[in-house]
């Protein structure tokens, strides 16, 4: 066996974590509360622009689902140019 | 009343079969009156790992389709005298299973036995979700693995709305089995940890069923592997996970923490 191999191998497990932890955020805003979620984010959306443009593309809306609670993400990108007129 | 455990995972070859049948097993030698369900039909293996393949008349799909008793289709087991199995049908297609052939024959099930466990088969598909669907506790089989975890984080999802007790706003009850563990791949590294799989999926542990020989020497003989052999690493895991389900509060041992030193670089060696 390649000694000097053997012993600068990286472990894998922590990245399959990492790799895993993200995914499954994604997947669980897409999947399990996709009613709820949209739903969210169309009157988020609708409530916003009132007051400004923005660009629906530009705004994510997930939830992720924990043990005790689960945590409702948003995020909504504003233009620069709208942002220095609302200031 | 009995309970209705499901035993699912949604990816094929984490260990459902092996550990509807081992659970199945475990519980009925103690005693309790325990009825293992197979709901893979068209590709029906229980019955090959309890070692009933010959006995087989009649099956679920028969009895759903009102062409046998529920009586005539359970298969006593030999050794167990309180275990009983209900096999899949092996040329059907999972068509034939309708949510009110299946809701009846659960129903008669649980008045008569302790627990009915039902064997799920992969996917999410209709057979996977009917035999989740009048479940009182989910088992939730996973593989310290990448794909095997996306899965069963899927199935969680499946449990918390497709189910009766989900719609009807009740709480249902799942329990994470981690199985193949391998404490090796582990200490290298290259296998996901207990707490990352916990932490991920967050349902409690019911156990952790070390990767064993033991597993596949027990199947090619056809006996549970908490029959084959009672004394074997994944056999007493088994029967820990079985005195949990019944309410133990037992602490959850992770295999090959308590190797010494030794242990250790043998351990490493036999890789």
């Amino acid at each position: 066996m390649n000694l000097r191999r053997f012993f600068s191998r990286v472990q894998s497990a922590p990245a399959a974590r990492e790799r895993l932890k993200v995914l499954l955020a994604h997947e669980r805003a897409a999947v399990g509360d996709s009613d709820l979620v949209a739903k969210l984010r169309d009157e988020i959306l609708r409530a916003i622009s009132k007051h400004m443009q923005i660009d629906s593309e530009k705004v994510s809306v997930t939830m992720e689902r924990g043990a005790q609670v689960s945590t409702l993400v948003v995020d909504i990108e504003i233009p620069f140019d709208v942002a220095r007129k609302a200031a | 009343m009995g309970k209705v455990i499901v035993v699912t995972s949604g990816k094929g070859g984490v260990g459902k079969t092996t550990s509807s049948a081992a659970l199945g097993a475990a519980l009925a030698k103690g005693g309790e009156k325990v009825v293992v369900v197979d709901f893979d039909v068209g590709l029906r293996n229980l019955d090959l790992v309890m070692g009933a393949e010959r006995r087989v008349v009649y099956d679920l799909v028969n009895v759903i389709q009102g062409e046998a008793k529920l009586t005539q289709a359970l298969i006593r087991d030999k050794r167990v005298e309180t275990l009983y199995l209900l096999p899949a049908s092996q040329t059907r297609d999972k068509d034939n299973l309708t949510a009110e052939g299946v809701e009846k024959v659960i129903g008669a099930l649980k008045s008569v036995f302790d627990w009915v466990i039902c064997d799920s088969p992969a996917g999410i598909e209709r057979g996977a979700t009917l035999a989740m669907r009048h479940a009182d506790i989910a088992i939730v089989v996973t593989n310290p693995e990448v794909s095997s975890v996306r899965d069963s984080d899927r199935i969680i999802g499946l449990l918390d709305s497709k189910t009766l007790r989900a719609e009807q706003g009740e709480h249902m009850e799942k329990h994470l089995l981690l199985t193949r563990y391998d404490p090796v791949r582990a200490e290298r590294g290259d296998m996901l940890k207990v707490d990352d799989v916990l932490e991920i999926l967050s349902i409690p542990l019911l156990g952790i069923i070390p990767e064993s020989m033991d597993v596949l020497r027990a199947s090619n003989l056809g006996s549970p592997v908490t029959l084959a052999d009672d004394r074997s690493a994944p056999s007493i895991a088994y029967f820990e996970a079985a005195r949990r389900l019944q309410g133990e509060n037992l602490p959850v041992m992770v295999p090959g923490e308590k190797r010494g030193f030794f242990g250790k670089i043998f351990g490493r060696k036999a890789a």
